[in-house]
């Protein structure tokens, strides 16, 4: 009860201007193994648009670890625990079962579920919460969150964001937009639009302030954007190139590509004194910066080998720690690459054969997996907890995102009703 | 309600965002959607780097072997009027043909050192985009070498890579990443 309690006084994003699109997730390829579980209805949804039941259905089904039952297979629909008839779902071949009801309070609502092992016929999570009509789809996926993490053991992340870039036409003029929607697409908000293209949005791990790349200046220049409050500063615009943003595990300090010294080039950059250190010297291009998770060293991508390739340099305060070395020998192309939240693992876009598709590399192993059988893949980005990979490829002459499993298995498409969408950057837990 | 006040405060503070990104720009080839926008459009004025002087009292008062800048520009016949050279895939190299239409370029630029031009990078779909961005300006850059060699001032260059974000074709081929490849050498004023 404390737990879910400190949860729901996490504040709100406000963001900006009310979704007109949003994002539709279609489950493209299914799971072998995924848990069969049962999401029962809640009882007297109708309190709000949102019903929780199959939001969480949703949420559990777009992970890729379980197979929801679909609501008119469901054997009964029971509300709270003294109505279940083990015996019924076991036959049915459910292994865990959540039910619960919304029910109004005043003004607000109180939200009640239990999750249940059936096979041993006992509750394993029960909480009631209290909320309102507006929250109701964030206290659905925190419902989610402890359903994940109870059975699989591991940090649910359906209660983050995802930014991205989309690019349509708008009252008849081409519109660059930055995008923040929920993990599952919904409440998209459009936090800034320009004719000029927009570029790398990079979460900040306070989960609030979005540094990204605009061309309203007529060239690439970084700003950070707070999100919550709209407010923006411009952070970089030096002579030359100003790209791929990448803020330090601490927030303190921002990776970037500047070109001001006459090639691109990976520097730090201090957010609040505004120091900068340089980190790499070639005569190559030097970009994509991402950090790993202990800051101690970074990924970038380099073609001072002839093609792009990743290498990792190691960092002693703002300082480089010995040569870059280079990471990856599978393909004729390899970019883009990030950490895996726990740092065990790259993410990185992986061409061979003029093919670019999303590959995921080991660290300690060297073992590369192709996730992804595109043409056109791009933009990789780890969920917070590390159990999916959002990306952006090319569909039908569109920009859509599409998201798998780090093990290739599950994966889901998501595209707007218009428009090309890409860059997406999944937010640190919130 | 609070919900909504904080809504409507950040669509204020984007509106103004919006206005920052038209009010005062020199730059117009942004007026026009991007998609549309031809190859080598004339006229595309582009913001000045800081400190340079592009002179627009002056323009059209140059000459190139004894014509006015701008109708020799506006020639089809004319070496000057190619003004998009393309590359191959993750290739910074100019063909001989295209070196010697740079040339003429940098005959024109270096004869005429009130004149400035704008080269803009960009390149195809494929592969990361930061990584394009940096392909894009090393593009530009190829040719910014190629036009000081020749005697043009640095001053009167200015280099800017959009890397993929403003193609010409919108397909997903190779005729369009061939179309995508490319410099475009942008005389402002002209």
């Amino acid at each position: 009860m404390k737990k879910i309690a400190n949860i729901l006084f996490i504040p709100l994003l406000l963001l900006a201007a009310v979704a007109e699109a949003r994002l539709t997730i279609e489950i493209t390829g299914g799971r072998e193994g995924a848990m069969p579980i049962a999401v029962v209805p809640f009882a007297d949804e109708g309190l709000s648009e949102d019903r929780v039941g199959q939001i969480v259905s949703a949420d559990l089904a777009r992970s890729g670890h379980f197979a929801p039952m679909a609501t008119q297979e469901m054997p009964a629909q029971p509300h709270e625990g003294r109505a279940i008839d083990f015996d019924t779902w076991r036959r049915a071949g459910i292994e865990h079962l959540v039910v619960g009801k919304v029910a109004a309070r005043g003004e607000a609502l109180q939200v009640q579920f239990q999750l249940f092992d059936v096979v041993r016929g006992e509750q394993v999570a029960g909480y009631s919460i209290p909320t309102t009509a507006q929250r109701l789809r964030r206290v659905a996926h925190q419902i989610s969150d402890i359903v994940y993490e109870k059975i699989t053991g591991q940090r649910g992340a359906f209660n983050t964001h995802v930014a991205y870039i989309t690019v349509g036409q708008h009252e008849g003029q081409l519109s660059h937009r930055l995008a923040v929607a929920d993990a599952d697409g919904f409440n998209e908000q459009i936090i800034l639009s320009s004719r000029q293209p927009l570029m790398s949005p990079a979460w900040a791990p306070d989960g609030n302030r979005l540094a990204y790349v605009s061309f309203e200046g007529g060239r690439s220049e970084l700003y950070v954007q707070d999100v919550s409050s709209g407010k923006r500063e411009k952070l970089a615009s030096f002579n030359g190139l100003n790209s791929a943003p990448s803020w330090s595990p601490d927030g303190r300090r921002l990776a970037m590509t500047l070109s001001r010294d006459g090639n691109p080039e990976i520097y730090l950059l201090d957010v609040a004194s505004r120091a900068l250190s340089r980190l790499t010297f070639s005569r190559s291009i030097d970009t994509e910066p991402a950090w790993a998770p202990d800051g101690r060293s970074l990924v970038f991508t380099s073609d001072r080998g002839g093609r792009p390739q990743i290498y990792r340099l190691k960092l002693a305060g703002d300082r480089p720690d010995g040569r870059p070395q280079r990471l990856t020998f599978e393909g004729d192309y390899n970019a883009r690459a990030s950490f895996s939240p726990d740092g065990s693992r790259l993410v990185m876009v992986n061409g061979n054969n003029n093919r670019f598709r999303i590959a995921v590399q080991e660290m300690e192993s060297g073992n590369v997996r192709i996730l992804t059988d595109n043409r056109l893949d791009e933009s990789p980005s780890f969920a917070p907890n590390g159990s999916m990979i959002i990306y952006a490829t090319e569909r039908n002459n569109r920009g859509i995102l599409e998201a798998v499993s780090v093990d290739g298995r599950a994966q889901q498409r998501l595209g707007t009703r218009a428009g090309n969408v890409r860059e997406p950057a999944w937010s640190p837990f919130n | 309600m609070r919900r909504i006040h904080a809504g409507l405060g950040i669509m204020a503070a984007a509106l103004m965002v919006l206005q920052g990104c038209t009010g005062g720009a020199v730059r117009d080839g942004a007026d026009v959607p991007v998609d549309e926008r031809s190859v080598g459009a004339d006229g595309a004025a582009v913001e000045p780097r800081d400190g340079v002087e592009t002179g627009v009292a002056r323009v059209g008062s140059g000459t190139f072997d004894g014509r006015p800048i701008s109708e020799v520009l506006s020639d089809p016949q004319s070496v000057l009027s190619q003004r998009v050279f393309y590359f191959d895939f993750n290739s910074s190299e100019l063909s001989v043909t295209d070196q010697e239409a740079l040339s003429a370029h940098a005959r024109l630029l270096s004869q005429n050192p009130e004149m400035s031009v704008v080269l803009e990078g960009h390149a195809d779909e494929r592969g990361s985009r930061e990584y394009n961005l940096a392909l894009g300006e090393r593009r530009a850059k190829a040719i910014e070498r190629l036009l000081n060699l020749q005697g043009v001032g640095q001053v009167q260059i200015q280099v800017i890579s959009f890397g993929e974000e403003r193609p010409v074709a919108l397909g997903h081929d190779e005729e369009a990443w061939r179309l995508n490849r490319r410099v475009e050498l942008l005389y402002s004023g002209y």
